[in-house]
């Protein structure tokens, strides 16, 4: 059985369809990404899994339960950390991790999440005098005080340094090796990337792409390269026996298959015409590449 | 507690855990509750310091004629009335409300703390803090010649009836205004009730607007606790009513009306 099993999602504002007919699921040890640019209805999907909105169509399943029915024998099972904290501002993380332990029957000590975390030299400093990265992990830590068996994680790395995010990455890897699920959500394609099992990409409420990240970046169609801008595409697409096309200035695709030979020709007709080769992508995009080509509109992530 | 003990050592994450017991849940989140009310400086000024420099002060000097009865036996009851307000309308009202804009109220929601368990710890709290404020309160109003009658109990009763009516008016305002209204409109009631209510001078000088004024839930608790309090007579009944009336009003319309985040 899924730890997460979401078919046919559908929530409705009003009259505005914020996600419609979204479905994956996801196992115990496991970490799922929503993926998608703001506002694609990534947090109004996880709210939903964890019960705070009532779906107007489809089901939901989180072990098993129905999260809004079954919600107070969820509680005890499921760590949440919402978009934006929602700690006490003059509570300071030792603090606040010792309230949360107590409405847990065997809690995570406080002081071995502090550590696991990097908050022990600020375990004493009241949540609003913290940086936003420090927030962020006392919010993560805050999820995992029940030793939760479905971790929910809204944007976790939003605002976090690099010190920070190395931290939320070993916290995640940890949690799958204890078999916990876990769902995040992300704007940011190189976290999505680095962090999870198996990315779930959303643009405007519907599900456009699904899988493990290698499945979504390798494709065996293309050939993407750099060179100076404005070169001969016609030529060299004669060459190739293939559609060049310069999708920005000094940036290429190629619709040929990414055979060695493809390769060979490309290059040697860059060399016969004296031209530097910066880039080479053959049969793999970068992630970015497959999320700009998924979800076309203006409003990017950045 | 068996199965904490079990699962203390255990390796990081894994074993299944289940909530704890409502009463630890409960004591703790009442603690902290009652810690966050005494540490805020802009709290205590409300709840201790106006009403200890209003009743010294009004007692000591003769500002305002008390109609025949002792002056700290005017003061003394109207600042415990105060307290109430203060306590249970004010703070409750202010702090619920930055709770729900910060998400701290949508966060608990999803731990075990059950929202019955966090009404009960801030009520718990409040009726903690109002114990402090009339140990504190009642000693310096002693020390300035103050005797409390006999009507303990029944004092007892309009202090938990006004406690209801203004925690139901500062739940309602918490859970349907931004934080940020409810601080000025909290704030401001507290001066506008302190004034008309019959705690700064008697409801007499109010001329016809008494008749308005002692409809006020802030009216009845002054005027029961000068009765019970001050001169040691039976509260009159008129006021019974009135507090009763707001202690069942106010929590049934803020629980109808209140949201989470």
């Amino acid at each position: 059985m899924p730890a997460i099993d979401v078919e046919d999602l559908t929530v409705r504002f009003g009259t505005t369809l914020a996600v419609d007919r979204v479905t994956f699921s996801a196992h115990a040890g496991e970490i799922l990404c929503l993926l998608g640019p703001n506002g694609a209805g990534k947090t109004t999907t996880v709210e939903t899994v964890e019960g705070y909105r009532r779906p107007a169509g489809g089901t939901v399943r989180v072990l098993g339960l129905d999260p809004v029915a079954d919600r107070l024998a969820l509680t005890a099972r499921l760590g949440v950390m919402l978009q934006g904290g929602g700690t006490y501002p003059q509570m300071t993380p030792e603090r606040a991790l010792r309230l949360f332990a107590a409405y847990y029957d065997a809690p995570r000590p406080p002081a071995e999440l502090l550590g696991l975390l990097g908050l022990d030299h600020v375990a004493r400093t009241p949540a609003k005098r913290l940086s936003g990265g420090e927030r962020q992990r006392l919010s993560l830590a805050l999820a995992l005080v029940g030793r939760p068996e479905v971790v929910f994680l809204d944007e976790p790395t939003a605002g976090v340094d690099p010190a920070g995010r190395i931290a939320v990455r070993r916290v995640l890897d940890d949690l799958r090796h204890a078999g916990v699920c876990v769902l995040l959500t992300t704007h940011e394609l190189d976290e999505a990337e680095r962090l999870a099992d198996r990315l779930v990409i959303v643009d405007r409420g519907k599900v456009v792409a699904a899988g493990t990240p290698t499945d979504l970046v390798t494709t065996g169609d293309e050939i993407r390269f750099a060179a100076p801008a404005g070169i001969d595409c016609a030529g060299l697409g004669a060459a190739l026996a293939a559609t060049v096309t310069e999708t920005s200035p000094g940036e290429y695709r190629a619709d040929t298959p990414a055979t060695p030979a493809a390769v060979a020709r490309l290059t040697a007709w860059l060399a016969q015409h004296d031209l530097p080769l910066a880039d080479l992508r053959a049969g793999r995009l970068r992630l970015e590449d497959v999320f700009l080509r998924l979800v076309a509109h203006e409003d990017q992530p950045t | 507690m068996t199965t904490a003990s079990l699962h203390r050592d255990a390796p990081p994450p894994r074993p299944a855990t289940g909530p704890a017991t409502a009463g630890r849940a409960l004591l703790a989140q009442t603690l902290e509750e009652i810690r966050m009310t005494l540490e805020q400086g802009e709290r205590l000024l409300l709840t201790f310091v106006i009403p200890i420099l209003g009743l010294v002060l009004f007692s000591e000097v003769p500002i305002v004629a008390t109609g025949g009865v002792p002056r700290v036996d005017f003061y003394a009851p109207s600042v415990l009335a105060l307290a109430v307000l203060s306590t249970a309308m004010v703070n409750l009202g202010i702090a619920t409300g930055f709770e729900r804009s910060w998400g701290v109220l949508k966060r608990l929601g999803s731990t075990p703390l059950r929202a019955s368990t966090l009404l009960t710890a801030k009520l718990a709290a409040v009726l903690a803090v109002e114990a402090v404020q009339v140990v504190v309160l009642g000693g310096i109003a002693a020390g300035l010649g103050w005797r409390p009658h006999a009507a303990a109990a029944a004092g007892l009763a309009a202090g938990l009836l006004g406690t209801a009516a203004f925690a139901g008016l500062g739940f309602l305002m918490a859970g349907t205004l931004r934080a940020e209204a409810t601080l000025a409109l909290a704030n401001a009631l507290y001066v506008v009730l302190l004034g008309i209510s019959g705690m700064m001078f008697p409801l007499a000088k109010l001329g016809t607007f008494a008749a308005v004024a002692r409809l006020l839930p802030s009216t009845a608790l002054a005027v029961a606790l000068h009765h019970l309090a001050g001169t040691g007579t039976a509260a009159p009944l008129e006021s019974w009513v009135v507090l009763a009336a707001w202690a069942v009003a106010t929590p049934v319309v803020a629980a109808r009306s209140f949201r989470f985040s």
